[in-house]
């Protein structure tokens, strides 16, 4: 008997999410013994054309990592959406649009202009920037288009799990193979992590009366290994961010980044994050909230890191 | 014929102890302010969500006004406080964002203000008539693909 069949891509992403694959060291063989892999491009080589051929539903997981910020990805989606049986959003990007998702504060134009002109270390003076096609002596040839604007994955096709994390973590990927091995999955739409927030998993204990009178970055600040964060003046994600990943983070003594995503039920991660992290501000008169906010540099960035594209807004607006 | 003027649509989330009683009394006095305001009750300004002023903007709101007691006025004592910290935080957000700033604003209007309340209708009205529809085309731009 044949074995199943499994698919792991990569779109706008950094590599972590197939490198968190193979740290999961024996359970890469499970996952090995139990499948086969039709298309793995850090790792084996296939054609894309391969993928293509194959009629549809005949992969039966796909673990899909990466936002989609180009043609080439979106067909991509598409192709192993229509032959996948199931569709994983794998990590960060895949799930809220994750660092690349960062690119929708921006634009096409922008992005282009910084990075074919700006930079110190540009040479281009031609002012060459890329085109979707070109023609030369041996024909046309082709790039894929950049879009303005970054997506998650369920924003571009229908999506049947997530597992959340940049990257996840070795003990969410060790519970995704045993459930894809023996079979028993959860519900479709599931999110592969728990239901509570980063705080209820964090060992730090807040304090009953939270008076914050200034916030500091975290490279400015030398933060005490067991008060909370925030209570300390630095901006932590736990409050609005998925657990699962056992406080990670905190436990190193770094604040939350918030790559699992907002909790169930929260709609906009960032909002509710806004929300936390304005409760702990002990001032009443204008002009003095107004200094203490003014330390949170690049709220946007800070609260939406790993969700802009999944957000209420998505992006930012142009005018 | 008549150039037609456009008209915002403005939702305005008031709290049950002032600012609800404020509108109340503009209505109940015979005021006239603009028609422009679609009006929310909730207990106390310090429940509005800044997920609530975000969702009113994405699905068809121009505007969002959000009013509750004077400071040192809360009957919940410090609900008010809590609506301004993170009201200032969330116009720092929504400037990132490019939404302008008149589009979403914070005020305190008493039980007694009617007139108050509405002189701050007429003036959000013309502000956000001027600042013209909120658009997120970007928005359609991710959704439809």
């Amino acid at each position: 008997m044949s074995k199943p069949k499994l698919a792991l891509y990569w779109a706008a992403t950094c590599g972590g999410c197939d490198v968190a694959v193979l740290d999961t060291q024996t359970k890469v063989l499970d996952l090995a013994d139990a499948f086969d892999i039709v298309l793995w491009p850090i790792a084996i080589d296939f054609k894309y054309s391969d993928i293509e051929r194959l009629p549809e539903k005949s992969i039966d997981v796909c673990l899909f990592n990466g936002a989609v910020r180009n043609a080439e990805q979106e067909h991509l989606a598409n192709v192993l959406r229509k032959r996948s049986g199931l569709l994983v959003a794998f990590g960060s990007c895949a799930c809220g649009g994750g660092i690349p998702g960062l690119a929708n504060a921006t634009d096409r134009q922008a992005i282009f202009a910084r990075a074919y002109r700006e930079t110190p270390s540009t040479v281009n003076p031609d002012g060459v920037e890329p085109a979707t096609e070109i023609e030369m002596p041996e024909g046309v040839l082709t790039i894929p288009e950049f879009y303005d604007s970054v997506r998650c994955l369920d924003q571009v096709v229908n999506v049947d799990y997530y597992v959340p994390g940049c990257p996840p973590t070795v003990e969410l990927i060790g519970k995704v193979v045993d459930a894809l091995v023996s079979g028993e999955l959860p519900p479709l739409g599931s999110v592969v992590a728990a239901d509570k927030t980063v705080c209820d998993e964090c060992p730090r204990e807040p304090k009953e009366n939270r008076k914050v009178k200034a916030f500091r970055p975290l490279c400015e600040a030398t933060p005490n290994a067991e008060e909370c964060f925030l209570d300390q003046g630095i901006v932590c994600c736990g409050p609005a961010t998925r657990a699962g990943c056992g406080a990670t983070c905190p436990l190193a003594n770094a604040p939350c980044r918030g790559c699992f995503g907002p909790p169930p039920a929260t709609v906009d991660q960032g909002l509710k994050l806004l929300s936390a992290v304005s409760s702990v501000i002990d001032a009443k008169n204008e002009d003095e909230i107004e200094g203490i906010v003014d330390q949170i540099q690049d709220p946007l960035g800070l609260f939406y890191r790993f969700g802009l594209p999944r957000s209420l807004l998505h992006r930012k607006r142009k005018n | 014929m008549s150039v037609t003027r456009f008209e915002p649509r403005i939702i305005a989330f008031l709290c049950n102890w002032c600012s609800y009683a404020g509108a109340d009394l503009a209505g109940i006095s015979r005021m006239q302010y603009p028609p422009n305001v679609r009006v929310i009750r909730v207990m106390c300004s310090g429940r509005i969500d800044p997920t609530f002023v975000v969702k009113a903007l994405r699905d068809g709101a121009d505007g969002v006004l959000v009013a509750g007691c004077h400071p040192g006025d809360c009957h919940y004592l410090e609900g008010n406080y809590k609506t301004l910290r993170r009201h200032r935080l969330l116009m720092k957000l929504l400037e990132q964002f490019g939404i302008e700033a008149g589009r979403v604003r914070l005020t305190w209007v008493s039980a007694g203000e009617g007139e108050r309340f509405a002189s701050v209708v007429k003036e959000m009205t013309e502000t956000v008539r001027k600042l013209g529809p909120f658009s997120h085309r970007e928005r359609a731009q991710v959704e439809q693909a």
